[in-house]
C-alpha cells in the first residue's frame, strides 16, 4: 500500500469536471422560480414611475376588485406591522413599501397578491397613486448644492444630502510629498453606475406555516445566514424559526447579498394570508431598483520624481449611493476598501478623502463582482498610472517596473495600512509583456500610425485584498466576517461537507470537495456538498467579495484536519502503535518502523463506528470556524490591444492577455472559467454596459435593451497565462481567490488601450464605457469626454 | 398520451381558447388564457421548468426553445401560437440513459458556470448543429449571439458546441 495518487481521486490541482453540470445540462436545476408550493399564491410589485415626489394618495380600491385577487398591501398597512421601513446592512433605512414620499425611480410602492402573476399585474395596474413632483437630484454634485432639496427628509437630523466623510492616509506626510515632487500629474473621472444584472433575476418564495410558527423562505440570496438574522431583526420573528434555503441561483455578482423589499414583501403577505407566496422579479424591476455597483467620482493627484518614482497619492471621492445607504459592506469601511488602491506599487505617502451622498436613484454601492470598491480602487489607478506614465514621456511598462512592490519587500505595509502577504509581481509583468509581444507591438504600432491606422496597447497590473475577513477588522451588522464547514465522514468513508458559504455558479459543490480530498484522501467522488440551507448549513456570512475559497475554503481545510487527527488516534489503536508511531500519507496512516503496515482513512472511519479505542467518543464528525489573519492578495497583469477606427470611434479588440497569479489553484479549469467570465464583464463595462439617468431621474439602461451585455459575438477571445503561482502564506491550502480580479483589473487594460490609441491627441480621459460616440468626439474635438449624468438631450 | 386540462381563472369570466400542441414528442390538449405565453405554458402548467426566463425583452435568450426545429425565444410567443406545431425543450434532449453530445460537450469543456442561460443556449446550439454540422467559431458565436450568458465568457461554450460537433460528426462517419 502506497499513498493514493492524488490526481486520481480529484484532489487539490485537477480540473475535476464539476458535479453540478449534471443537473443543469438537463433542464433539472432547481432556481427560485423552479419552485411550485401547494396552494402557492403571485406576488407583483407596484413601482413608482418618478424619482421625487411627494405621494399624496393611493387609492386600491379597484385592484381589489379583480376576480383572483387576494392581497393589495401598501406601506401604509406595512406600518401598522412596523415594516414599512427596514434596516439596510449598512446602519441605514430603506423604504418597504413608499409611505411619505418616493424617491427614486422604481421604488416600491404597493404589492398585489394573486392567483397567478398575470392577475397580479392586472391589478397593480388599477392603483392609483396621486404623485407631487419634486426635483430630482442625479449627481452628488447636485445633492449638495447649496439649498438642494433634501431627499431623507424622513430621518431626524438629517438637513442635507451628505450621508458621510471618510478620511484615511496620512494627509501631512502627502502634502510634504507634493511639495518635493517634479512632475504632478491629475486625473478626475467618472466610473459609470453598472448593474451586475444575473440573467435570473432576484426572487422568493415565502411560506409561513401558522401550526408550527415556521417561516421558510427559498430565495436568490449569496447569504443566507445574513438574511436570516436580518429578517429576525425586521419582522421581529424569532431567528430559529426562519429557515433560508438559497436553491440554484442562477448568477449573483454581488447583486443577491442585500435584502430587498421584495423579499420583504412576500415574507408579510405569507404571513398575512398564511399561504405561500411567491415574488419573481422581472428584469426592469432588477435593474432599476435592486443593487447597482460604481456610480463614482474619482479626482486625483501624483507626485512624481523625474525619474518615475510614485511620490505620493492624493484622492478625493464622491460615492453616489441613491436614495438609502444599502451596501452590502463591513461596517469599519464607510467606503468599502476603495483605499486598498495602488497597493501594488511602492508609495511611501497617500491620502485618501470620501464623500457619500444621496440622490434620487436606486439605492446600492454592492460588490459587483468586486470585494467592496476595490473595482474602483484598480480601475483609478491603473487610469492614474497611465496617464502618469505619459505626462513623464516614460514608457507604460518600464514607470510600472520602477514601481510595483519587490519580492523582497514582502510583507509589504501599504501607506494606507494594508498588509500585502505575498507575490511575485515583476516576473507577472515580465510573463505578460512576452505574451503580448510588447517591443514588437511597439514598432507595428508606429508603422500603422504612419499610415493613419490607430493601434494602442493597455496594461493593467493590480492585487486586491481578499477574503473579508479578519475579525478585529470586519463585521457586518456586528457579526465578524468569519466562515464555516462542517464534515462528516460515514462508516464506509463517504463523506458530507456542508459550508457557510453559497455558490451562485462558482462550483462549491465540486471545489470544496477537493480541498477535503486533498487533506484525507478520500476521492472527490466520495464527498456530497451541501450548502445554502440556514436549517443545516453552518453559520457564514455568504459568497461575494471573493471570499469562499479564502474563508470557507481554509475552514474546510480546517475541519478535514480536526478529522484527520481524531483518525490518527483511531488508526494508532488499529495498529496497536501509539499516536506518536504513526505516519500520514495521502490516504492512510503506517507504521514509521514498518511502513506496508496501515490502515486507510476509510478503515479508519469504519472504526469510529465500531473499533473505536477505549474512552473515545465514537463517530467522526467536527465543524471548523475560520477566522482569517489577514486578506490574501492575488496578483494579475491584463494587457490588451485594440485598434481604433478613426472613421467612426468605434474599436476592436486584436488580443488580450492575462496573467493571474492567485495561489494554489484548486480546480484550474474552474479558475480559468471565472478568469473569462471576469474578462468578458471588464470588456462589457469598457465598452458598452452602464447605467444613465437623465435630468427627471429616469433611468437610462431599464432592460437589456438599453443596458447592453456583450454576446459571444462581440466578445473577444482570451489567452491566459498560469505560469506564476505565489501561495498564500497564511491560507492553509495557499490560495487566494479569483473570482474577481479579471473584471476588476480588466476594464482599465481596454480602457488604456484605447486612450494609447489616440495618444496623439492629447486627450487625457473618455469616461466608460468608451461608445463609439465618445471615442470619435475626443478624436474630433481633442477634449476629454466626460459620461456623468445627466444624460443630454440629443443623447 | 398526457392530456393536461388548466382551469381557468378562478371565479374570472375569462375567455380560453383549446389548443394542442406536442411538446417533446408528446402532444397535449391544453386549455389556456389567450394572452399566456409560451414560456409559462411549458414551465407552470407542464412543469418543464428547465425553460428559464430572464427577461421580458426577447434579448437574453434564456427561454429559447426550437418550435418546428427553429430556435424561439418563447417568452415572446404565446403558447396559443403553437397550437398544431411541434415544440423542444432542454428537457427532450436526453434520454435516460444518454445525454445529447451538446449537453456533455458543455459539461467536458465547462461551459456552464450558474447554469441559468445553459438550456437556452443547448437549444440555440443544437439547432446550428442540425443545419451546419462542421460550423467555424464565428458561425458558432454568430448562432449564439441571441442567447446571453454573464458567467463564462462564451470561449468555453463555443468550445462546447466545437467538442459536440466533433463527437457527431465522427458518429455519423
Ligand atoms: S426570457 Fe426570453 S429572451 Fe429573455
Ligand atoms: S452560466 Fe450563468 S449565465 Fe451562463
Amino acid at each position: 500500500m502506497t499513498a493514493v495518487d492524488e490526481r486520481k481521486i480529484g484532489g487539490l490541482g485537477t480540473s475535476r469536471k464539476r458535479v453540478e453540470d449534471d443537473r443543469f445540462i438537463r433542464g433539472k436545476g432547481n432556481y427560485v422560480d423552479d419552485i411550485v408550493l401547494p396552494g402557492m399564491l403571485h406576488m407583483e410589485i407596484l413601482r413608482s414611475p418618478v424619482a421625487h415626489a411627494r405621494i399624496k394618495s393611493i387609492d386600491t380600491s379597484r385592484a381589489w376588485e379583480v376576480p383572483g385577487v387576494h392581497l393589495v398591501l401598501t406601506g401604509e398597512m406595512a406600518a401598522t406591522r412596523n415594516l414599512a421601513w427596514m434596516p439596510t446592512l449598512s446602519y441605514d433605512t430603506q423604504a418597504v413599501l413608499a409611505t411619505d414620499k418616493v424617491r427614486f425611480q422604481g421604488q416600491e410602492v404597493a404589492v398585489v397578491v394573486a392567483d397567478d402573476p398575470y392577475i397580479a399585474k392586472d391589478a397593480c395596474e388599477l392603483i392609483d397613486v396621486e404623485y407631487e413632483p419634486l426635483p430630482a437630484l442625479v449627481t452628488p454634485e447636485q445633492a449638495i448644492a447649496e439649498g438642494a432639496p433634501v431627499i431623507r427628509d424622513d430621518k431626524a437630523g438629517q438637513d442635507d444630502n451628505l450621508i458621510y466623510t471618510w478620511e484615511v492616509g496620512d494627509k501631512d506626510g502627502t502634502d510634504r510629498a507634493f511639495e518635493q515632487a517634479d512632475v504632478i500629474s491629475k486625473l478626475r473621472l467618472h466610473y459609470p453606475r453598472s448593474h451586475p444584472s444575473p440573467i435570473e433575476p432576484c426572487g422568493s418564495v415565502a411560506d409561513f406555516n401558522r401550526a408550527t410558527g415556521k417561516l421558510t423562505v427559498y430565495m436568490t440570496t449569496q447569504a443566507p445566514h445574513i438574511v436570516r438574522a436580518a429578517v429576525a431583526m425586521i419582522a421581529e420573528l424569532p431567528e430559529h424559526m426562519i429557515r433560508i434555503v438559497a436553491p440554484d441561483i442562477g448568477g449573483g455578482f454581488g447583486n443577491k447579498v442585500p435584502v430587498y423589499p421584495g423579499y420583504v414583501c412576500s415574507i408579510l403577505c405569507s404571513i398575512l394570508l398564511e399561504r405561500p407566496v411567491k415574488w419573481i422579479e422581472d428584469k426592469t424591476g432588477n435593474l432599476i431598483s435592486t443593487g447597482f455597483a460604481r456610480d463614482m467620482y474619482l479626482d486625483s493627484e501624483m507626485a512624481l520624481s523625474k525619474d518615475g518614482k510614485i511620490l505620493g497619492v492624493r484622492i478625493r471621492a464622491d460615492a453616489d449611493h441613491g436614495a438609502f445607504y444599502a451596501d452590502a459592506q463591513p461596517s469599519k469601511f464607510k467606503i468599502g476598501l476603495l483605499h486598498s488602491t495602488f497597493a501594488c506599487y511602492d508609495i511611501p505617502n497617500a491620502h485618501l478623502m470620501a464623500r457619500g451622498v444621496y440622490t434620487n436613484k436606486a439605492p446600492g454601492g454592492v460588490a459587483y463582482r468586486c470585494s467592496f470598491r476595490v473595482t474602483e480602487a484598480m480601475f483609478f489607478q491603473e487610469r492614474m498610472m497611465h496617464a502618469a506614465a505619459n505626462d513623464l514621456g516614460m514608457d507604460q511598462a518600464e514607470f510600472r517596473r520602477r514601481n510595483l512592490v519587490r519580492d523582497d519587500q514582502f510583507p509589504y505595509r501599504t501607506p494606507f495600512g494594508f498588509l500585502l502577504d505575498s507575490g511575485q509581481y515583476h516576473k507577472c509583468l515580465e510573463v505578460g509583456l512576452k505574451a503580448i509581444d510588447y517591443d514588437n507591438f511597439r514598432e507595428q504600432q508606429k508603422q500603422a500610425r504612419a499610415r493613419g491606422r490607430l493601434l494602442g496597447l493597455g496594461i493593467s497590473t493590480m492585487t486586491e485584498p481578499l477574503g473579508a475577513g479578519n475579525s478585529r477588522e470586519f463585521d457586518i451588522l456586528g457579526i465578524k466576517m468569519f466562515d464555516s464547514a462542517e464534515l462528516r465522514v460515514h462508516p464506509t468513508g463517504k463523506a458530507l461537507l456542508r459550508i457557510g458559504s453559497k455558490t451562485q455558479g462558482q462550483g462549491h459543490e465540486t471545489t470544496f470537495a477537493q480541498i477535503v480530498s486533498h487533506e484525507l484522501g478520500i476521492p472527490a467522488d466520495d464527498i456530497v456538498v451541501e450548502h445554502g440551507d440556514t436549517d443545516t448549513a453552518p453559520f457564514g456570512m455568504g459568497t461575494y467579495a471573493s471570499r469562499s475559497t479564502p474563508v470557507a475554503g481554509a475552514a474546510t481545510a480546517m475541519v478535514a484536519r480536526k478529522i484527520r487527527a481524531k483518525a490518527r488516534a483511531i488508526a494508532a489503536h488499529l495498529l496497536e502503535a501509539s499516536e506518536e508511531d504513526v505516519e500520514w500519507e495521502l490516504g492512510r496512516f503506517y507504521l514509521r518502523s514498518s511502513p506496508e503496515r496501515g490502515v486507510t482513512i476509510q478503515e479508519c472511519a469504519m472504526a469510529a463506528y465500531g473499533n473505536m479505542p477505549d474512552g473515545m467518543e465514537p463517530g467522526l464528525e467536527h465543524h471548523a470556524y475560520y477566522d482569517p489573519p489577514n486578506m490574501t492578495w492575488p496578483f494579475a497583469v491584463y494587457i490588451a490591444t485594440v485598434e481604433v477606427d478613426p472613421e467612426t470611434g468605434v474599436w476592436d479588440v486584436l488580443k488580450v492577455v492575462a496573467v493571474d497569479d492567485c495561489g494554489v489553484r484548486i480546480n484550474p479549469m474552474i479558475v480559468e472559467g471565472q478568469i473569462m467570465g471576469g474578462l468578458t464583464e471588464a470588456y462589457a463595462m469598457s465598452s458598452m454596459q452602464f447605467q444613465t439617468y437623465d435630468a427627471e431621474g429616469n433611468c437610462i439602461g431599464s432592460n437589456y435593451m438599453d443596458y447592453l451585455l456583450p454576446s459571444a459575438w462581440e466578445t473577444p477571445g482570451f489567452e491566459l497565462h498560469s505560469e506564476v503561482v505565489t501561495p498564500s502564506p497564511h491560507h492553509p491550502i495557499g490560495a487566494k481567490g479569483i473570482g474577481e480580479c479579471a473584471a476588476v483589473g480588466g476594464p482599465a487594460a481596454f480602457v488604456n488601450a484605447v486612450m494609447d490609441a489616440i495618444s496623439h491627441t492629447g486627450v487625457r480621459n473618455i469616461d466608460m464605457p468608451l461608445l463609439p460616440d465618445r471615442v470619435w468626439e475626443a478624436l474630433n474635438q481633442r477634449r476629454d469626454v466626460s459620461g456623468a449624468p445627466p444624460v443630454r438631450a440629443e443623447d | 398520451m398526457t392530456v393536461v386540462h388548466e382551469e381557468p381563472t378562478a371565479g374570472a369570466d375569462v375567455p380560453t381558447r383549446r389548443i394542442r400542441v406536442t411538446v417533446n414528442g408528446v402532444t397535449k390538449t391544453v386549455e389556456l388564457e389567450p394572452r399566456v405565453l409560451l414560456v409559462h405554458l411549458l414551465r407552470q402548467a407542464l412543469g418543464l421548468t428547465g425553460t428559464h426566463m430572464g427577461c421580458d425583452t426577447t434579448n437574453c435568450g434564456a427561454c429559447t426553445v426550437l418550435v418546428d426545429g427553429r430556435p424561439t425565444k418563447s417568452c415572446t410567443m404565446l403558447a396559443v401560437q403553437a397550437d398544431g406545431h411541434e415544440v423542444r425543450t432542454v428537457e427532450g434532449m436526453s434520454t435516460p440513459s444518454e445525454l445529447h453530445p451538446l449537453q456533455e460537450g458543455f459539461k467536458e469543456e465547462h461551459g456552464l458556470q450558474c447554469g441559468f442561460c445553459t438550456p437556452g443556449m443547448l437549444m440555440s446550439a443544437k439547432a446550428l448543429l442540425e443545419n451546419n454540422p462542421d460550423p467555424t467559431e464565428d458561425e458558432i458565436r454568430w448562432a449564439l449571439s441571441g442567447n446571453l450568458c454573464r458567467c463564462t465568457g462564451y470561449q468555453n461554450i463555443v468550445k462546447a458546441v466545437q467538442w459536440a460537433a466533433h463527437k457527431m460528426r465522427g458518429e455519423q462517419a
